[in-house]
């Protein structure tokens, strides 16, 4: 009998019921271990999450989670969220509702044989090459999750990439 | 002036109006010890820093008022942290206060270090490591703010030496706004919306019930509780933590519901058409198999905390609310079912049909455990307090005794914490010094925390426990019995192994034994005549009685198991 094949996780795309939770916290030690440790112990899921201060005050920071709405309900998420001392507001924005954006990197080896396909896929997303080596380019997309995930699918097909996604941000449709 | 920071610790301590600190030092929180010395507060020693969490835990549900325990680092904090886990569970206003190394050492496996702010995060309403000595009394003030309001629950504030050793500029946050919790709001304005959403349901009614949860208690609404229930003639059930939220003699109640409930709590909840929960969370004890729990009924769910609103069962009608204000409002708008009678009629008659029996206990024993609690109850003073175990003879003593009014009984709901009894006895008596407190325990739950009758004696503290002593971990037996064909898995203890009543007496208490009845009556006066040390008694009584009624786990509570003597051809 062979070894069982390592298991490496099925390859995620955006859960298709997905929520993106906009959390205003205070900017105190251990926060995000409060809200990690939250989603674990309830058994929410968290697909992405992103962190950095809030505004210029630096007594908060906004924490973007984008929480796999069925995993659990929504209400039961927010409000176990809600009742962290260290939370400050909560905005759910509904993928409809939010502008979204999404930064990723990804170093590519430049071949001799996949040079000018490498570089065409990258010219179709809009990618920037932000870095030169001399085998290989660091290219930076900023899009819409969708746009990351094209350009990740397109470059499946290639060896030897480095991928790095942000996990998105995003604030409130205007109209 | 100035003070330095474990002079502010203790000084914060008086001005939140703490009498009483339960705890045992040790060389992360010596320096609080010293300040202690010439406080007005009390400390009681304990034995086991165990005692200390499950006696701040029932000072608070005797009094109403926060639970203050202190230890130190590492161990003494671990320790610790079952009481802790057990009053998130139950929401029980604790404030712990642990020591921790100095801040310098934090994070480099310094003797007696642990992150206990990390690992009671999910076990606390929220907790604190105190960074300087000029923090403490924000810390101390946030604390008793947040196990006091809202949904209450333990804080525990972590407080490193050098913190306690360093100098501060006394000071003390004159109101809510200091304690710098800009995310803290316990308390939403009342939904007009909702409230009449909730009247139109009621007024609709034809089957309700008044589904009672330690919410009720916690928001002190015993008084709003009888006016609604009593105006409207709706039927009344009290959950495990909400004992002695509505007087067990009054009419309109129908007992406690869940896996151990009475036969008519529960099936009024089956058949009702309108469950009114107050401060109640749908606790799987409560629900058994959930799709099959009151299928045929609305839901008007009343709690202060809005995650509980759909997380267990929808809700037709969520109000997030005390549970106090919330029925003010029902009677402001003259909320009133149909007529009741028809219900009435039908409940009556389970009432009639599945009373709570069991065994007629003979004169040479062994005694039957229902039957000494209530031989002890008939005895009692009132408004006696009765703290309980986890186990057996805790639904015997939540079945069998009859509370009267808040504050009268202290269990174990949410966590089910083995051990819990003793010291929760203890705790009640220091915060109700002039009411009786007896503890139901089982021989189980008493070997795991008696050392603190020891406290108890010290402390002079005269508590009067009861061991139901069937030498087993007996609701595991009875699991066994009913659902493992009877195959007894590592659940006899030995009645004689301990000795109870030489150990009561190594422990400075009175030990006493019953083995008939007579005895038993003996026993229970003499126990009530002594009131300077506590008592223990070793009661013993059956190994195979069982509890009933019961649920089993996981089934529908259609699917109600009465007591034998109550089932009629084969069941």
């Amino acid at each position: 009998m062979s070894p069982p094949e390592p298991y490496l996780g099925e390859v995620s795309r955006t859960p298709v019921r997905h929520h993106i939770l906009s959390v205003l916290v205070e900017n105190k030690a251990g926060v995000l271990a409060r809200i990690a440790g939250l989603f674990a112990r309830r058994g929410f899921n968290i697909y992405s999450l992103a962190v950095a201060p809030a505004e210029s005050h630096a007594r908060f920071s906004r924490v973007t989670i984008v929480v796999d709405a069925e995993s659990a309900p929504l209400e039961q998420i927010v409000g176990q969220l809600d009742k962290l001392v260290n939370v400050v507001a909560i905005t759910d924005l509904a993928p409809r509702d939010a502008v979204e954006r999404e930064l990723l990197l990804a170093t590519l080896p430049l071949g001799d044989e996949n040079r000018s396909a490498m570089l065409d896929t990258i010219t179709r997303a809009g990618a920037a090459i932000v870095d030169v080596g001399p085998t290989s380019v660091t290219v930076m997309l900023a899009g819409t999750p969708a746009a990351c995930d094209e350009l990740e699918a397109a470059l499946e097909g290639f060896t030897e990439v480095e991928l790095h996604r942000t996990g998105r941000v995003a604030l409130p449709r205007l109209a | 002036m100035q003070l330095t920071g474990a002079q502010a610790l203790i000084r914060s301590l008086e001005q939140e109006g703490v009498d009483t600190i339960f705890g045992l030092p040790g060389g992360a929180i010596l320096p609080v010890y010293d300040p202690l010395l010439d406080s007005s507060i009390r400390h009681i020693l304990v034995r086991h820093e165990q005692g200390a969490g499950h006696m701040a835990e029932g000072y608070a549900l005797a009094t109403g008022r926060p639970g203050v325990a202190m230890v130190t680092s590492g161990p003494g904090a671990t320790n610790i942290v079952t009481p802790i886990g057990n009053a998130h569970m139950d929401s029980t206003p604790l404030v712990v206060i642990t020591g921790q190394v100095a801040t310098a050492s934090i994070g480099t496996d310094a003797f007696q270090e642990c992150d206990i702010t990390g690992i009671t995060m999910g076990i606390t309403k929220h907790n604190f490591l105190v960074q300087s000595a000029q923090e403490i009394p924000r810390a101390v003030a946030a604390a008793f703010h947040l196990a006091t309001t809202g949904r209450p629950g333990p804080v525990l504030i972590d407080v490193p030496k050098d913190v306690t050793q360093s100098m501060m500029d006394w000071w003390y946050p004159a109101s809510v706004e200091e304690y710098d919790l800009p995310g803290y709001r316990p308390e939403v304005p009342l939904d007009e919306d909702a409230i009449a959403r909730a009247v139109a349901l009621i007024n609709e009614s034809e089957r309700p019930v008044l589904y009672v949860g330690g919410g009720t208690l916690k928001s002190r609404a015993a008084q709003e509780l009888r006016a609604f229930a009593e105006r409207t003639g709706i039927p009344v059930v009290t959950t495990l933590m909400a004992r002695g939220a509505f007087p067990d003699s009054h009419d309109l109640h129908l007992g406690m519901p869940g896996m151990h409930g009475m036969y008519t709590a529960v099936t009024a909840i089956q058949k009702s058409d309108l469950l009114i929960s107050l401060g109640a969370r749908f606790d799987d004890r409560v629900t058994g198999k959930i799709p099959a729990f009151a299928a045929g009924a609305k839901v008007i769910h009343v709690d202060i905390d809005r995650a509980e609103f759909n997380k267990v069962r929808h809700a037709d009608v969520a109000i997030q609310s005390n549970v106090g204000a919330a029925l003010t409002a029902f009677d402001d708008a003259r909320a009133t079912p149909r007529n009741l009678d028809v219900w009435w009629k039908t409940i009556n008659e389970w009432r009639d049909q599945y009373p709570l029996v069991y065994d007629e206990p003979s004169a040479e024993g062994p005694l039957r455990p229902q039957h000494v609690i209530e031989a002890i109850a008939a005895k009692a003073a009132p408004g006696t307090i009765v703290a309980a175990g986890v186990g057996q003879h805790q639904m015997w003593a939540s079945q069998h005794w009859k509370f009267e009014e808040p504050g009268t009984w202290i269990n174990s709901g949410g966590a089910g914490t083995m051990g819990f009894g003793v010291p929760a006895a203890i705790g009640a008596k220091v915060g109700r010094p002039d009411r009786t407190v007896w503890c139901i325990d089982g021989d189980g739950c008493f070997q795991m925390t008696a050392q603190e009758l020891t406290t108890a004696r010290s402390e002079g503290i005269p508590i009067k426990v009861a061991i139901l002593n069937n030498a087993y971990l007996g609701m595991v037996r009875q699991w066994q019995e009913m659902f493992y064909d009877e195959r007894y898995s590592e659940v006899y203890l030995s009645a004689d192994l301990p000795d109870y009543v030489k150990w009561a007496e190594a422990m400075g208490c009175v030990g006493l034994r019953a083995r008939t009845l007579k005895e038993m009556h003996e026993v229970i006066d003499e126990a009530n005549s002594i009131n300077d040390v506590p008592v223990v008694i070793d009661f013993r009584t059956d190994a195979e009685e069982k509890v009933f009624p019961m649920v089993a786990a996981g089934a529908s509570n259609d699917d109600i198991i009465v007591h034998p003597l109550q089932r009629g051809g084969n069941q």
